[in-house]
Protein backbone atom coordinates (compact mmCIF):
# COMPACT_ATOMS: atom_id res chain seq x y z
CA UNK A 1 0.00 0.00 0.00
CA UNK A 2 1.36 3.41 -0.86
CA UNK A 3 1.34 5.89 1.98
CA UNK A 4 -0.22 8.33 -0.43
CA UNK A 5 -3.39 6.26 -0.22
CA UNK A 6 -3.58 6.86 3.54
CA UNK A 7 -2.44 10.44 3.42
CA UNK A 8 -4.97 11.51 0.84
CA UNK A 9 -7.92 9.67 2.39
CA UNK A 10 -8.72 11.42 5.67
CA UNK A 11 -11.40 8.89 6.72
CA UNK A 12 -9.04 5.94 6.32
CA UNK A 13 -6.32 7.83 8.14
CA UNK A 14 -8.63 8.48 11.12
CA UNK A 15 -9.48 4.79 11.34
CA UNK A 16 -5.81 3.80 11.29
CA UNK A 17 -4.86 6.40 13.89
CA UNK A 18 -7.67 5.24 16.19
CA UNK A 19 -6.49 1.63 15.82
CA UNK A 20 -2.87 2.44 16.55
CA UNK A 21 -3.47 4.59 19.61
CA UNK A 22 -6.02 2.22 21.15
CA UNK A 23 -3.71 -0.80 21.31
CA UNK A 24 -2.11 0.31 24.58
CA UNK A 25 -5.48 0.79 26.29
CA UNK A 26 -6.89 -2.43 24.86
CA UNK A 27 -3.95 -4.41 26.21
CA UNK A 28 -3.30 -2.67 29.52
CA UNK A 29 -6.70 -1.39 30.68
CA UNK A 30 -9.53 -3.43 29.18
CA UNK A 31 -8.49 -6.83 30.64
CA UNK A 32 -8.51 -5.25 34.14
CA UNK A 33 -12.27 -4.72 33.90
CA UNK A 34 -12.61 -8.49 34.06
CA UNK A 35 -10.03 -9.49 36.72
CA UNK A 36 -11.06 -10.56 40.23
CA UNK A 37 -8.10 -8.68 41.72
CA UNK A 38 -9.45 -5.39 40.46
CA UNK A 39 -13.21 -5.84 40.65
CA UNK A 40 -13.68 -7.59 44.01
CA UNK A 41 -13.20 -5.77 47.32
CA UNK A 42 -10.48 -6.94 49.70
CA UNK A 43 -11.70 -8.79 52.79
CA UNK A 44 -13.22 -6.44 55.34
CA UNK A 45 -13.65 -3.47 53.00
CA UNK A 46 -16.72 -1.41 53.89
CA UNK A 47 -18.30 1.50 52.05
CA UNK A 48 -17.75 4.90 53.67
CA UNK A 49 -20.11 5.92 56.45
CA UNK A 50 -22.24 8.98 55.69
CA UNK A 51 -19.87 11.26 57.63
CA UNK A 52 -16.74 9.79 56.04
CA UNK A 53 -18.31 10.22 52.62
CA UNK A 54 -18.92 13.92 53.29
CA UNK A 55 -15.34 14.16 54.55
CA UNK A 56 -14.14 12.65 51.30
CA UNK A 57 -16.02 15.29 49.34
CA UNK A 58 -14.34 17.99 51.42
CA UNK A 59 -10.99 16.31 50.71
CA UNK A 60 -11.79 16.64 47.01
CA UNK A 61 -13.14 20.19 47.33
CA UNK A 62 -10.04 21.46 49.11
CA UNK A 63 -7.82 19.78 46.54
CA UNK A 64 -5.95 17.57 49.00
CA UNK A 65 -5.40 15.06 46.20
CA UNK A 66 -3.38 17.64 44.28
CA UNK A 67 -0.53 17.45 46.80
CA UNK A 68 -1.17 14.09 48.49
CA UNK A 69 -1.26 10.73 46.75
CA UNK A 70 -3.17 7.70 48.02
CA UNK A 71 -1.12 5.01 46.35
CA UNK A 72 1.75 3.16 48.01
CA UNK A 73 3.93 1.42 45.45
CA UNK A 74 5.62 -1.92 46.19
CA UNK A 75 9.01 -0.33 46.85
CA UNK A 76 10.78 -0.85 50.15
CA UNK A 77 11.35 2.82 50.84
CA UNK A 78 7.62 3.45 50.47
CA UNK A 79 6.27 0.47 52.37
CA UNK A 80 8.64 1.22 55.23
CA UNK A 81 7.39 4.76 55.52
CA UNK A 82 3.72 4.40 54.66
CA UNK A 83 2.80 0.75 55.28
CA UNK A 84 1.68 -2.16 53.11
CA UNK A 85 1.59 -1.34 49.40
CA UNK A 86 -1.83 -0.49 47.99
CA UNK A 87 -3.80 -3.28 46.34
CA UNK A 88 -6.50 -2.87 43.70
CA UNK A 89 -9.23 -4.44 45.83
CA UNK A 90 -9.01 -1.57 48.33
CA UNK A 91 -10.32 0.89 45.75
CA UNK A 92 -13.37 -1.00 44.50
CA UNK A 93 -15.80 1.45 46.16
CA UNK A 94 -13.85 4.55 45.12
CA UNK A 95 -15.66 6.82 42.68
CA UNK A 96 -13.57 8.58 41.54
CA UNK A 97 -10.15 7.29 42.59
CA UNK A 98 -8.03 9.73 44.58
CA UNK A 99 -4.69 8.12 43.79
CA UNK A 100 -3.21 11.47 42.79
CA UNK A 101 -0.09 11.85 40.73
CA UNK A 102 2.21 14.16 42.66
CA UNK A 103 3.58 14.14 46.19
CA UNK A 104 4.15 17.60 47.54
CA UNK A 105 3.08 16.20 50.91
CA UNK A 106 3.34 12.58 52.02
CA UNK A 107 1.20 9.74 50.75
CA UNK A 108 -2.02 9.37 52.74
CA UNK A 109 -3.15 5.91 51.65
CA UNK A 110 -2.64 4.51 55.17
CA UNK A 111 -2.73 7.60 57.34
CA UNK A 112 -5.77 6.24 59.25
CA UNK A 113 -4.93 5.66 62.92
CA UNK A 114 -1.36 6.92 62.56
CA UNK A 115 -2.13 10.17 64.40
CA UNK A 116 -4.76 11.19 66.93
CA UNK A 117 -7.85 13.19 65.99
CA UNK A 118 -6.39 16.11 67.94
CA UNK A 119 -3.24 16.00 65.87
CA UNK A 120 -5.19 16.15 62.62
CA UNK A 121 -7.26 19.08 63.88
CA UNK A 122 -4.24 21.00 65.09
CA UNK A 123 -2.41 20.21 61.87
CA UNK A 124 -5.26 21.29 59.58
CA UNK A 125 -5.80 24.47 61.60
CA UNK A 126 -2.14 25.43 61.64
CA UNK A 127 0.19 22.92 59.95
CA UNK A 128 3.36 24.72 61.02
CA UNK A 129 2.37 24.39 64.69
CA UNK A 130 3.11 20.66 64.57
CA UNK A 131 5.37 20.26 61.53
CA UNK A 132 7.91 23.06 61.43
CA UNK A 133 8.83 24.01 57.88
CA UNK A 134 5.72 22.43 56.36
CA UNK A 135 4.44 24.14 53.21
CA UNK A 136 0.87 22.96 53.74
CA UNK A 137 -1.74 25.72 53.84
CA UNK A 138 -4.12 26.08 56.80
CA UNK A 139 -7.83 25.30 56.49
CA UNK A 140 -9.44 27.29 59.33
CA UNK A 141 -12.82 27.61 57.59
CA UNK A 142 -13.48 23.91 58.17
CA UNK A 143 -14.29 24.92 61.77
CA UNK A 144 -16.92 27.40 60.62
CA UNK A 145 -18.71 25.60 57.81
CA UNK A 146 -21.29 22.94 58.51
CA UNK A 147 -22.44 20.04 56.40
CA UNK A 148 -25.77 20.20 54.64
CA UNK A 149 -27.10 16.67 55.19
CA UNK A 150 -29.78 16.95 52.50
CA UNK A 151 -27.40 15.84 49.79
CA UNK A 152 -25.69 12.98 51.61
CA UNK A 153 -28.44 10.43 50.90
CA UNK A 154 -28.49 11.38 47.22
CA UNK A 155 -24.74 10.95 46.98
CA UNK A 156 -25.02 7.51 48.57
CA UNK A 157 -27.83 6.53 46.21
CA UNK A 158 -25.73 7.66 43.25
CA UNK A 159 -22.79 5.58 44.48
CA UNK A 160 -25.11 2.62 44.96
CA UNK A 161 -26.10 2.84 41.30
CA UNK A 162 -22.47 2.23 40.36
CA UNK A 163 -22.06 -0.74 42.68
CA UNK A 164 -21.30 0.51 46.20
CA UNK A 165 -23.43 -1.67 48.50
CA UNK A 166 -25.25 0.95 50.58
CA UNK A 167 -28.40 -0.27 52.30
CA UNK A 168 -31.70 1.65 52.38
CA UNK A 169 -31.24 1.97 56.12
CA UNK A 170 -27.82 3.63 55.76
CA UNK A 171 -29.23 6.10 53.26
CA UNK A 172 -32.25 6.83 55.48
CA UNK A 173 -29.98 7.57 58.47
CA UNK A 174 -27.48 9.66 56.51
CA UNK A 175 -29.22 12.99 57.15
CA UNK A 176 -29.13 12.60 60.92
CA UNK A 177 -25.53 11.43 60.85
CA UNK A 178 -24.18 14.35 58.85
CA UNK A 179 -26.47 17.38 58.97
CA UNK A 180 -25.03 20.26 60.94
CA UNK A 181 -21.73 18.53 61.69
CA UNK A 182 -18.60 20.65 61.36
CA UNK A 183 -16.68 20.00 58.17
CA UNK A 184 -13.49 19.37 60.12
CA UNK A 185 -15.09 16.42 61.93
CA UNK A 186 -16.17 14.85 58.65
CA UNK A 187 -12.70 15.31 57.13
CA UNK A 188 -10.97 13.80 60.16
CA UNK A 189 -13.43 10.87 60.12
CA UNK A 190 -12.49 10.27 56.48
CA UNK A 191 -8.74 10.56 57.13
CA UNK A 192 -8.85 8.26 60.16
CA UNK A 193 -10.19 5.29 58.18
CA UNK A 194 -7.81 5.61 55.21
CA UNK A 195 -6.09 2.32 54.50
CA UNK A 196 -7.03 0.69 57.78
CA UNK A 197 -8.45 -2.41 56.09
CA UNK A 198 -4.92 -3.80 55.59
CA UNK A 199 -2.47 -3.59 58.48
CA UNK A 200 1.20 -4.35 58.28
CA UNK A 201 3.94 -4.30 60.87
CA UNK A 202 7.33 -2.93 60.01
CA UNK B 1 -6.21 -14.32 34.24
CA UNK B 2 -8.42 -16.44 32.01
CA UNK B 3 -6.83 -17.87 28.87
CA UNK B 4 -9.07 -15.64 26.75
CA UNK B 5 -7.64 -12.43 28.20
CA UNK B 6 -4.16 -13.91 28.15
CA UNK B 7 -4.53 -14.66 24.43
CA UNK B 8 -6.07 -11.21 23.87
CA UNK B 9 -3.01 -9.51 25.35
CA UNK B 10 -0.50 -11.74 23.53
CA UNK B 11 -2.17 -11.40 20.12
CA UNK B 12 -2.58 -7.62 20.36
CA UNK B 13 0.92 -7.01 21.73
CA UNK B 14 2.84 -9.24 19.35
CA UNK B 15 0.45 -8.35 16.50
CA UNK B 16 1.18 -4.66 16.85
CA UNK B 17 4.94 -5.20 17.15
CA UNK B 18 5.04 -7.33 14.00
CA UNK B 19 2.64 -4.90 12.33
CA UNK B 20 5.19 -2.14 12.89
CA UNK B 21 7.96 -4.34 11.53
CA UNK B 22 5.92 -4.96 8.38
CA UNK B 23 5.25 -1.22 8.01
CA UNK B 24 8.95 -0.49 8.43
CA UNK B 25 9.96 -3.08 5.82
CA UNK B 26 7.21 -2.13 3.38
CA UNK B 27 8.45 1.47 3.32
CA UNK B 28 12.12 0.72 2.74
CA UNK B 29 11.79 1.30 -1.00
CA UNK B 30 9.84 3.99 -2.79
CA UNK B 31 9.00 4.04 -6.49
CA UNK B 32 10.54 7.47 -6.99
CA UNK B 33 14.19 8.01 -7.73
CA UNK B 34 16.39 9.33 -4.87
CA UNK B 35 15.87 13.03 -4.20
CA UNK B 36 13.16 13.27 -6.83
CA UNK B 37 10.64 15.94 -5.92
CA UNK B 38 7.00 14.85 -5.74
CA UNK B 39 4.48 16.41 -8.03
CA UNK B 40 2.35 18.17 -5.44
CA UNK B 41 3.13 21.62 -4.12
CA UNK B 42 1.45 23.28 -1.11
CA UNK B 43 2.11 26.98 -0.56
CA UNK B 44 5.35 26.61 -2.46
CA UNK B 45 6.50 23.71 -0.29
CA UNK B 46 7.71 20.66 -2.20
CA UNK B 47 8.39 17.16 -0.85
CA UNK B 48 10.86 14.34 -1.39
CA UNK B 49 9.77 10.72 -1.15
CA UNK B 50 13.01 9.22 0.18
CA UNK B 51 13.04 6.11 2.40
CA UNK B 52 14.11 6.44 6.07
CA UNK B 53 17.82 7.14 6.59
CA UNK B 54 19.68 4.00 7.64
CA UNK B 55 20.48 5.17 11.21
CA UNK B 56 16.81 5.81 11.75
CA UNK B 57 15.79 2.47 10.26
CA UNK B 58 18.23 0.58 12.50
CA UNK B 59 17.06 2.54 15.53
CA UNK B 60 13.60 1.08 14.92
CA UNK B 61 15.09 -2.41 14.57
CA UNK B 62 16.92 -1.99 17.89
CA UNK B 63 13.65 -0.89 19.54
CA UNK B 64 11.81 -3.94 18.23
CA UNK B 65 14.55 -6.31 19.40
CA UNK B 66 14.61 -4.63 22.82
CA UNK B 67 10.82 -4.90 23.09
CA UNK B 68 10.88 -8.61 22.26
CA UNK B 69 13.74 -9.26 24.68
CA UNK B 70 11.84 -7.38 27.42
CA UNK B 71 8.69 -9.40 26.77
CA UNK B 72 10.69 -12.62 26.88
CA UNK B 73 12.37 -11.82 30.21
CA UNK B 74 9.69 -9.90 32.14
CA UNK B 75 5.99 -10.76 32.59
CA UNK B 76 4.23 -8.86 29.82
CA UNK B 77 2.48 -11.41 27.67
CA UNK B 78 -0.70 -12.51 29.46
CA UNK B 79 -0.12 -15.49 31.71
CA UNK B 80 3.45 -16.02 30.50
CA UNK B 81 5.59 -15.30 33.57
CA UNK B 82 8.71 -14.42 31.62
CA UNK B 83 11.99 -16.32 31.58
CA UNK B 84 13.31 -14.27 34.50
CA UNK B 85 10.33 -15.15 36.76
CA UNK B 86 10.38 -11.53 37.97
CA UNK B 87 7.47 -10.06 39.95
CA UNK B 88 7.29 -6.68 41.65
CA UNK B 89 5.92 -8.24 44.86
CA UNK B 90 8.75 -10.74 45.01
CA UNK B 91 11.34 -8.04 44.42
CA UNK B 92 9.75 -5.97 47.17
CA UNK B 93 9.73 -8.92 49.58
CA UNK B 94 13.37 -9.72 48.86
CA UNK B 95 14.43 -6.15 49.53
CA UNK B 96 12.39 -5.97 52.73
CA UNK B 97 13.82 -9.31 53.90
CA UNK B 98 17.40 -8.22 53.16
CA UNK B 99 16.92 -5.01 55.09
CA UNK B 100 15.16 -6.77 57.97
CA UNK B 101 17.99 -9.33 58.16
CA UNK B 102 20.46 -6.46 58.41
CA UNK B 103 18.34 -4.84 61.15
CA UNK B 104 18.11 -8.11 63.09
CA UNK B 105 21.89 -8.49 62.88
CA UNK B 106 22.24 -5.12 64.61
CA UNK B 107 19.58 -5.63 67.29
CA UNK B 108 20.80 -9.13 68.07
CA UNK B 109 21.53 -9.14 71.76
CA UNK B 110 19.62 -5.90 72.45
CA UNK B 111 16.41 -7.77 73.26
CA UNK B 112 18.00 -9.54 76.20
CA UNK B 113 19.02 -6.21 77.76
CA UNK B 114 16.47 -4.15 79.67
CA UNK B 115 15.55 -0.76 78.13
CA UNK B 116 16.99 1.01 81.20
CA UNK B 117 20.38 -0.58 80.54
CA UNK B 118 20.03 -0.15 76.79
CA UNK B 119 19.50 3.58 77.32
CA UNK B 120 23.22 3.79 78.10
CA UNK B 121 24.22 2.01 74.88
CA UNK B 122 25.19 4.59 72.27
CA UNK B 123 24.33 2.41 69.27
CA UNK B 124 20.93 1.31 70.59
CA UNK B 125 19.97 4.90 71.45
CA UNK B 126 21.03 6.10 67.99
CA UNK B 127 18.92 3.36 66.37
CA UNK B 128 15.99 4.28 68.60
CA UNK B 129 16.42 7.92 67.67
CA UNK B 130 16.11 7.14 63.96
CA UNK B 131 12.96 5.10 64.55
CA UNK B 132 11.64 7.96 66.68
CA UNK B 133 12.31 10.53 63.98
CA UNK B 134 10.44 8.62 61.31
CA UNK B 135 7.49 7.55 63.48
CA UNK B 136 7.05 9.76 66.52
CA UNK B 137 8.58 13.14 65.72
CA UNK B 138 5.50 14.34 63.81
CA UNK B 139 3.65 14.72 67.12
CA UNK B 140 6.33 14.75 69.81
CA UNK B 141 8.78 16.90 67.84
CA UNK B 142 12.17 15.94 66.42
CA UNK B 143 13.75 16.90 69.76
CA UNK B 144 11.09 14.83 71.65
CA UNK B 145 10.11 17.93 73.59
CA UNK B 146 6.53 17.78 72.39
CA UNK B 147 4.35 20.77 71.67
CA UNK B 148 0.85 22.01 72.46
CA UNK B 149 -1.28 18.91 73.18
CA UNK B 150 1.67 16.51 72.74
CA UNK B 151 3.71 15.64 75.83
CA UNK B 152 7.38 16.42 76.28
CA UNK B 153 9.23 13.10 76.59
CA UNK B 154 12.53 14.49 77.82
CA UNK B 155 11.42 15.63 81.30
CA UNK B 156 10.47 13.39 84.22
CA UNK B 157 6.79 14.35 84.23
CA UNK B 158 4.95 11.25 83.04
CA UNK B 159 1.23 11.03 82.32
CA UNK B 160 1.11 7.23 82.23
CA UNK B 161 4.30 6.29 84.02
CA UNK B 162 7.95 6.61 83.07
CA UNK B 163 9.19 3.07 83.73
CA UNK B 164 10.16 0.90 80.76
CA UNK B 165 7.06 -1.25 81.01
CA UNK B 166 4.63 1.68 81.05
CA UNK B 167 6.39 3.36 78.12
CA UNK B 168 6.26 0.14 76.14
CA UNK B 169 2.58 -0.25 76.89
CA UNK B 170 1.92 3.35 75.83
CA UNK B 171 3.63 2.79 72.49
CA UNK B 172 2.19 -0.66 71.87
CA UNK B 173 -1.44 -0.22 72.86
CA UNK B 174 -1.77 3.53 72.74
CA UNK B 175 -3.56 5.66 75.34
CA UNK B 176 -6.83 7.49 75.37
CA UNK B 177 -7.20 10.29 77.91
CA UNK B 178 -10.58 11.62 78.89
CA UNK B 179 -11.02 14.95 80.57
CA UNK B 180 -14.76 15.61 80.56
CA UNK B 181 -16.38 19.02 80.34
CA UNK B 182 -17.17 20.54 83.76
CA UNK B 183 -19.16 23.60 82.66
CA UNK B 184 -22.41 22.29 84.15
CA UNK B 185 -20.96 21.35 87.54
CA UNK B 186 -18.89 24.49 87.99
CA UNK B 187 -21.30 27.09 86.61
CA UNK B 188 -20.33 30.55 87.89
CA UNK B 189 -17.36 29.13 89.80
CA UNK B 190 -15.49 28.41 86.55
CA UNK B 191 -13.08 31.35 86.72
CA UNK B 192 -12.44 30.82 90.44
CA UNK B 193 -11.63 27.17 89.78
CA UNK B 194 -9.24 28.10 86.97
CA UNK B 195 -7.43 30.47 89.31
CA UNK B 196 -7.34 27.79 92.01
CA UNK B 197 -5.89 25.19 89.64
CA UNK B 198 -3.28 27.58 88.25
CA UNK B 199 -2.33 28.48 91.79
CA UNK B 200 -1.65 24.84 92.67
CA UNK B 201 1.83 25.06 91.22
CA UNK B 202 2.51 28.20 93.23
CA UNK B 203 0.92 27.65 96.65
CA UNK B 204 0.14 23.93 96.47
CA UNK B 205 -2.96 22.19 97.78
CA UNK B 206 -2.28 22.84 101.47
CA UNK B 207 -1.56 26.50 100.87
CA UNK B 208 -5.05 27.02 99.44
CA UNK B 209 -7.02 25.09 102.04
CA UNK B 210 -9.03 28.19 102.95
CA UNK B 211 -9.96 28.85 99.32
CA UNK B 212 -13.69 28.23 98.70
CA UNK B 213 -12.70 26.18 95.64
CA UNK B 214 -10.75 23.71 97.81
CA UNK B 215 -13.84 21.67 98.68
CA UNK B 216 -15.14 21.82 95.14
CA UNK B 217 -11.81 20.51 93.84
CA UNK B 218 -11.95 17.65 96.33
CA UNK B 219 -15.50 16.82 95.23
CA UNK B 220 -15.10 17.06 91.47
CA UNK B 221 -11.45 16.82 90.47
CA UNK B 222 -9.72 14.74 93.10
CA UNK B 223 -11.04 11.38 91.89
CA UNK B 224 -8.72 11.62 88.89
CA UNK B 225 -6.18 14.33 89.76
CA UNK B 226 -5.79 13.07 93.34
CA UNK B 227 -6.57 14.75 96.67
CA UNK B 228 -3.16 16.43 96.51
CA UNK B 229 -3.65 17.44 92.84
CA UNK B 230 -0.58 15.46 91.84
CA UNK B 231 -2.43 13.40 89.25
CA UNK B 232 -2.84 9.69 88.76
CA UNK B 233 -0.82 7.72 86.23
CA UNK B 234 -3.34 4.85 86.09
CA UNK B 235 -5.85 7.12 84.36
CA UNK B 236 -3.37 9.48 82.75
CA UNK B 237 -4.61 12.45 84.79
CA UNK B 238 -1.84 15.05 84.83
CA UNK B 239 -0.10 16.43 87.88
CA UNK B 240 -1.54 19.95 88.35
CA UNK B 241 1.08 21.14 90.83
CA UNK B 242 4.23 21.10 88.69
CA UNK B 243 3.57 24.04 86.36
CA UNK B 244 3.78 21.79 83.27
CA UNK B 245 0.78 22.40 81.03
CA UNK B 246 -0.01 20.12 78.13
CA UNK B 247 -2.70 22.44 76.77
CA UNK B 248 -1.23 25.75 77.86
CA UNK B 249 -1.07 27.29 81.34
CA UNK B 250 -2.60 30.73 80.73
CA UNK B 251 -5.95 31.49 82.32
CA UNK B 252 -7.89 31.11 79.06
CA UNK B 253 -6.06 27.85 78.18
CA UNK B 254 -6.88 26.19 81.50
CA UNK B 255 -10.41 27.55 81.30
CA UNK B 256 -10.92 26.02 77.86
CA UNK B 257 -9.65 22.67 79.15
CA UNK B 258 -12.10 22.67 82.06
CA UNK B 259 -14.98 24.05 79.98
CA UNK B 260 -14.74 21.79 76.95
CA UNK B 261 -12.74 18.84 78.26
CA UNK B 262 -9.79 17.24 76.49
CA UNK B 263 -9.46 13.97 74.68
CA UNK B 264 -5.78 13.35 74.12
CA UNK B 265 -4.93 10.20 72.28
CA UNK B 266 -1.75 8.28 71.68
CA UNK B 267 -2.33 5.94 68.73
CA UNK B 268 -1.50 2.25 69.23
CA UNK B 269 1.62 1.18 67.37
CA UNK B 270 1.41 -2.59 67.74
CA UNK B 271 0.28 -2.98 64.12
CA UNK B 272 2.89 -0.53 62.87
CA UNK B 273 6.13 -1.29 64.69
CA UNK B 274 7.81 -4.58 65.56
CA UNK B 275 8.64 -5.56 69.12
CA UNK B 276 12.36 -4.88 68.54
CA UNK B 277 11.66 -1.36 67.31
CA UNK B 278 9.43 -0.59 70.30
CA UNK B 279 12.20 -1.92 72.57
CA UNK B 280 14.72 0.45 70.95
CA UNK B 281 12.28 3.36 71.10
CA UNK B 282 11.75 2.78 74.82
CA UNK B 283 15.52 2.83 75.33
CA UNK B 284 15.78 6.08 73.35
CA UNK B 285 13.03 7.74 75.39
CA UNK B 286 14.59 6.57 78.65
CA UNK B 287 18.00 7.89 77.56
CA UNK B 288 16.77 11.45 78.25
CA UNK B 289 16.38 10.55 81.93
CA UNK B 290 20.11 9.86 82.21
CA UNK B 291 20.98 13.43 81.32
CA UNK B 292 18.35 14.98 83.61
CA UNK B 293 19.83 15.25 87.07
Amino acid sequence: MKHETVEKNIGLMMIFIALVISVGALVEIVPLFFQKETTEPVKGLKPYTALQLEGRDIYIREGCHVCHTQMIRPLRAETERYGHYSVAGEFVYEHPFLWGSKRTGPDLARVGGRYSDDWHKLHLYDPQAVVAGSVMPAYPWLWEQKIDGDKTGKKMAALRSVGVPYTDEQIAKSFDETDGQLEIDALVAYLQQLGTVISHQR
Amino acid sequence: MTSFWSAWIIVLTLGSIFGYVWLLMANRKTDTAPNEVKHHVFDGIEEYDNPLPMWWFYLFIVCVVAALAYLAWYPGLGNFKGLGNWTSTQQHEERVAAKEANFQKHVEGFMAISPEELAKDFKAVKMGERIFKSNCAVCHGSDARGSFAFPNLTDNDWLYGGDAESIKKTITDGRIALMPSWSMQLGDDMDNMVTFVRNLSVEGMEGQKSDPMYNKFQQICSSCHGVDGKGMQASGAPNLTDDIWLYGGEHHDVKLTIQKGRNGQMPAHKDLLSEERIHLLTAFILSFQNSLD
